[in-house]
């Protein structure tokens, strides 16, 4: 399984999902309206690296981050 | 490592540690930046969440340069006006590169540092989106792309 988990204002709790890579993460989290609003506007990383393409395999025990736009000070 | 703190920063405690651990370490000039919560828009404070894994990985970068020593403390949960949410020091030989520093790491800390910032008002946060900056790659899930 893969832990995927909603960082800052997202409100959201942690999933665990059963994705082999990030485009079937991708199907999964847009067939949920609200979360496809915020697809627009967040970065992703898989164990705590972001990720600039999609072409990413996930194998049990990685962990997803959603990550919103920041805003620190 | 970026030192955390819950509420407000204790300012000058934290800037006289500093300055004490690095005042015999070669360096002529120590230029502090204390970010405080303003009133403004009928705010009683900020709150703030943050990211720490991928906090301190992007401090690494600024912690390990050779020429220049940075120090830096954050916020979570609430911070009531007045009080310091974002404290850091920027160390160096001589003042000039020491300013250069303090705007690029501030720049690069507003950027891409992992930390949310929210509106308190009447005991409820209220997120900003506006003021927020995307992450690179933002929107790599995103159906459209």
């Amino acid at each position: 399984m893969v832990r995927v988990e909603f960082l800052g204002p997202i409100e959201k709790e942690p999933m665990e999902v059963d994705v082999k890579n990030l485009k079937e993460l991708k199907e999964l989290l847009n067939k949920n309206e609200e979360m496809s609003k915020w697809l627009k506007e967040c970065a992703v990383a898989v164990n705590d690296k972001i990720v600039s393409s999609l072409d990413v395999e996930l194998k049990d025990g990685d962990k997803v981050v959603i990550l919103p736009p920041v805003c620190g000070g | 490592m970026v030192e955390i703190f819950k509420g407000g920063i204790p300012v000058i405690p934290t800037l006289e540690r500093w300055y004490e651990e690095f005042k015999f370490e070669g360096y002529g000039a120590m230029i502090p930046f204390i970010g405080i919560v303003r009133a403004e828009n009928g705010i009683d404070g900020l709150s703030f969440d943050l990211y720490l894994p991928m906090l301190n990985e992007w401090f690494k970068k600024w912690a390990n340069l050779p020429d220049v020593k940075i120090m830096m403390a954050h916020s979570f949960g609430d911070v009531k006006v007045g009080e310091s949410s974002f404290l850091c020091a920027v160390f160096t030989k001589h003042r000039k590169e020491g300013f250069k520093y303090l705007e690029e790491f501030v720049e690069d800390f507003k950027a891409n540092a992992p930390i949310w910032k929210y509106d308190l008002k009447e005991g409820k946060r209220i997120f900003v989106k506006e003021r927020a900056k995307k992450l690179p790659n933002a929107g790599i899930l995103s159906k459209g792309e």
